[in-house]
């Protein structure tokens, strides 16, 4: 045995980035097709989402203007810039002049979709809710605009994909905006509760007795409590916004984990290589850390692609309820209410719906492929 | 009818494959083995040999269709049992042929009284009920050796020791007269004064009733106690059979003298009276409360360590022998605080029963714990060179990388471990293997004492052997004190100076281990030796464990 040469079983032997174990485990989750690609798509929705002002918004990405660059999707320039008469403090440049005064001393690039999720379309062909731009002919599209057909300013960036809604804004752009911030909110709620709720369950599980006998009492009477009414309470006294709202489900989701991580640590604590850890004397946190926390993180990240769910559920509905996000924020409830108040135009409820199944059903095909992933029957197998 | 000389069960060349996925991989490998009227067959080997699933095959009670026999034929008083219809073999099952499991804890069913257990056996082939089948129950526990069966009747099985369930399972296995009694490992999973007991019932009932029985075991003491004939298996063959006596006297094939000479032997370390003390207890008392009431007022308490002292040199080993219950792990647990206990404990001069977990965390490097079950105790999802060097992070953080790197190769290697392995993990490797890791992980850390509480129970035979003789290597070399805990006599005897045996929490006999192997005074420690080398029950004893 080469003792005396452990340099030599360095170069030879790397250790694997991933544990033999978990390499089983990203196997299982490729082998449910379903549950892969549904991780791809909803990445690359996620992702593209986030650059949203990229894609669909009211302002240029960069303009070239008399030989200088301006860029007004990051900066604020006021009117003045672009017009001589210009007084507003900043540039509305969907305004037709500044667009013919781009056309004559430079170039804009625009995004595919001209419109931010807030701004109102002026040029529509019919009283609003209007129907999707592809809808209509040519002549009746750029009916609103002062050249009609021939107008430069009538063209696909401007169209309206999924039609508009019932104050004329362009239901795609919202769609888009909608999408990030419902995930984005059940991504930071499931983490923070996730971070919030494992401590708990860590803590009572691994100390148990009367620490456990206390809190396990206030989880119950905690989540005895009727959290709708109190969500509406609440809503009455703050101002509800994003923050807002995720604070108050907060103190009531954490709840969630502790029972599944509380038992796991319970079980735990006792195996023998918890004991064979205490004698060597790692001291308790890192015991919790190294040597429990990876038995609860199954269960735990099982459950998580569900609770996701379920907060975009949750402020979908609020939103929906008309006690979600303050008016004009970008929400997928809003939109399904305005379906439901104008059944006269279908796309709209077409379109919430659209998005909401979507979004929910690639989280669950992932939350099928992660179950499947952590399986102990198939990991170990 | 079947004569004296043709044989009651046939085994041809039979297979057992298990498929999982694309894989099929071969457990049993074109066996051959008969079983004549009143014969007891035994097929010894080690874990993984193929024993049981040889066993189960007989009456069919694999995971079928995982389970498949690619050859082979299984002929049951003339008829092949491998074509029989479910129904057909469910008349055999329970009636001609019966088994008996290794844990009678888990065979029997908790909801149930035992007479409604033995009763189902009787009403569902012999269709007997009533008066008649209480009768028959009663009768049956009578022969199996329950004291006034009338009364336990009604018992649920936690109601019974592990050695009475034991004899309400072959009470259940009589219970229709079968010709053929498998028995898998009937005796494994208890103490050995109740295993002398049931296999001297097993025999007598065997010579009384002119049964058959094919018997499964690892433990070669048995074998010669009691079959007329074995077969030898190894990794799915059968690599000797023939009469019990021949083959002790004159093994054959090289893995039989393997098993043969694999029991534990060697003397255990010569010490000097002299030596530092390293560990002393006086008056050691581990009590649990037993609380009642509204008020969970304590009324009484579980005395799991009742009043024992104890002294430990340098370079001894201490053994502690008993049957389960008798509060030998807590006193492990007890003296190297890692539960609460009374009395007085001083390690390395220091007196330790009153210092924190904290305060103890600062002697844990000199004082290690080896567990039972190497399975459990490395967890699954550190890698062994983490698992080993994690006490050094704890003890040593003056070291870099690269020094502890070192230093857990040298302990991998002392321990007879190739340190190349060390980025693999526990799974990958041997039950023994990884009770070498666990060593590895215990002497990393250069303690001057270590609690070695049933190191070698969960191990097969012959790598006993092999951990025993690396514990003595080590002593020798590094001049370590043992605490060694354990209910294999055998291996005590290989490894202790100083014995105490226990009984309920309390020293029974305590002295120079020769003195007890040799003279034992009382009569429990008679018993026990009686029971652990010559499967034998002695006079003294009761006849209900």
């Amino acid at each position: 045995m080469s003792v005396d040469n452990p340099a030599k079983h360095d170069q030879t032997l790397k250790r694997p980035w991933l544990s033999p174990l978990n390499q089983r485990r990203l196997q299982n989750f490729k082998a449910n097709r379903r549950g892969f690609w549904s991780l791809w798509i909803f990445l690359i929705l996620f992702v593209l989402s986030l650059f949203a002002e990229f894609i669909a918004n009211d302002r240029p990405i960069i303009v070239s203007f008399k030989g200088e660059i301006y860029t007004p999707i990051w900066n604020a320039y006021p009117e003045e810039t672009f017009l001589e008469d210009g007084f507003l403090p900043e540039a509305d440049y969907r305004f037709p002049e500044i667009q013919e005064a781009f056309e004559t001393h430079g170039w804009a690039i625009w995004p595919p979709i001209r419109y931010s999720f807030q701004t109102v379309n002026n040029e529509v062909p019919e009283p609003v809710p209007t129907k999707p731009s592809w809808l209509y002919d040519k002549e009746t599209r750029c009916s609103q605009y002062p050249l009609g057909a021939e107008d430069p300013g009538c063209v696909l960036g401007n169209w309206n994909w999924f039609g508009t809604d019932d104050q004329g804004r362009d239901v795609l752009a919202r769609s888009i905006y909608g999408f990030r911030i419902s995930v984005l909110f059940g991504l930071i709620l499931t983490a923070a509760s996730a971070v919030i709720g494992v401590s708990a369950g860590a803590v009572q599980g691994y100390f148990g007795g009367l620490l456990d006998l206390l809190f396990q009492r206030f989880i119950e009477i905690w989540s005895a409590m009727p959290v709708l009414y109190l969500l509406l309470i609440i809503a009455a006294v703050l101002a509800p916004g994003f923050w807002t709202l995720l604070g108050i489900l907060l103190l009531f989701s954490w709840v969630g984990f502790v029972s599944v991580v509380r038992a796991e640590f319970l079980r735990a604590r006792n195996f023998e290589y918890v004991n064979a850890a205490r004698a060597l004397g790692v001291n308790n946190r890192t015991i919790m850390i190294r040597h429990l926390l990876p038995n609860a993180m199954v269960a735990t990240l099982t459950f998580l692609p569900f609770i996701l769910n379920g907060s975009i559920t949750t402020l979908t509905s609020l939103d929906f309820l008309g006690f979600g996000l303050p008016p004009g924020s970008p929400s997928l409830g809003e939109l399904l209410k305005q379906g439901q108040n104008n059944l006269q135009a279908p796309w709209l409820g077409f379109a919430g719906f659209f998005v909401v199944s979507l979004m929910l059903s690639l989280l669950i095909f992932i939350g099928e492929a992660t179950r499947d992933a952590f399986d102990p029957r198939k990991a170990f197998g | 009818m079947i004569g004296m000389s043709e044989p009651l069960l046939d085994i041809d060349e039979l297979s057992v494959a298990f498929t999982q996925g694309d894989v099929t991989s071969t457990a049993v490998d074109r066996i051959s083995f008969d079983i004549k009227k009143g014969e007891t067959v035994a097929l010894v080997g080690e874990s993984g040999s193929g024993k049981s699933v040889s066993a189960l095959s007989i009456l069919k009670l694999l995971p079928y269709p995982a389970a498949s026999h690619p050859s082979g034929k299984i002929k049951f008083m003339g008829k092949d049992m491998l074509s029989l219809s479910g129904d057909e073999l469910r008349k055999v099952r329970g009636n001609d042929v019966t088994m008996i499991f290794q844990e009678p804890m888990t065979s029997l069913n908790p909801l149930h009284t035992i007479e409604k257990q033995i009763t189902e056996v009787l009403s569902l082939h012999k269709g007997m009920s009533g008066t008649a089948a209480r009768n028959r129950v009663i009768e049956l526990l009578q022969q199996v050796g329950i004291r006034d069966p009338e009364k336990r009747l009604g018992a649920f099985p936690h109601q019974m020791s592990g050695g009475q369930r034991q004899r309400v399972m072959i009470a259940m296995a009589l219970a229709n007269e079968p010709r053929l009694l498998i028995a898998d490992e009937p005796t494994t999973a208890l103490d050995v004064t109740v295993q002398a007991q049931i296999l001297e019932l097993l025999a007598k009932l065997q010579k009384e009733k002119g049964l058959s029985m094919l018997f499964i075991t690892h433990d070669l003491g048995i074998v010669r106690r009691i079959s007329d004939r074995c077969c030898v298996m190894q990794k799915g063959k059968i690599v000797e059979q023939g009469k019990t006596e021949d083959i002790f006297a004159a093994p054959e094939h090289a893995y039989t003298k393997h098993l043969l000479s694999a029991e534990p032997k060697g003397k255990p370390t010569p010490t000097d009276g002299d030596a530092p003390t390293i560990l002393e207890a006086q008056d050691m008392k581990v009590w649990f409360p037993i609380k009642k009431g509204l008020l969970r007022k304590t009324v009484d308490h579980v005395k799991a360590v009742d009043g024992i002292s104890l002294k430990l040199r340098q370079g001894q080993t201490l053994g502690i022998v008993g049957e389960s219950g008798s509060g030998k792990t807590t006193l492990g647990l007890a003296l190297t605080r890692l539960i609460s206990s009374q009395g007085s404990i001083s390690f390395v001069g220091k007196d330790i029963h009153d210092y924190s977990f904290k305060r103890m965390r600062g002697l844990r490097d000199q004082m290690q714990v080896v567990f039972q079950d190497p399975y459990g105790s490395l967890s699954p999802r550190m890698s062994v060179s983490e698992i080993v060097g994690e006490g050094l992070s704890i003890h040593r953080s003056d070291l870099t990388q690269s020094e502890r790197d070192e230093l857990v190769v040298h302990a991998l290697a002392e321990t007879g471990l190739d340190p190349e392995t060390r980025h693999r993990y526990p799974h990958e490797f041997s039950g023994g293997q990884r009770q070498r890791i666990a060593i590895a992980r215990a002497i990393v850390l250069e303690p001057k004492f270590i609690m070695l509480d049933e190191p070698t129970s969960a191990l097969d035979m012959s790598v006993q052997a092999q951990v025993v003789d690396l514990l003595r290597d080590l002593q020798q070399k590094r001049g370590l004190a043992y605490m060694f805990i354990s209910h294999d006599l055998k291996v005590v005897r290989a490894l202790a100076n100083e014995v105490i045996v226990m009984r309920n929490g309390t020293v029974v006999e305590q002295g120079s281990s020769d003195a007890i192997f040799e003279t034992p005074e009382t009569d429990y420690t008679k018993a026990l030796m009686a029971a652990a080398f010559d499967i034998r029950t002695t006079k003294s004893e009761l006849v209900e464990p």
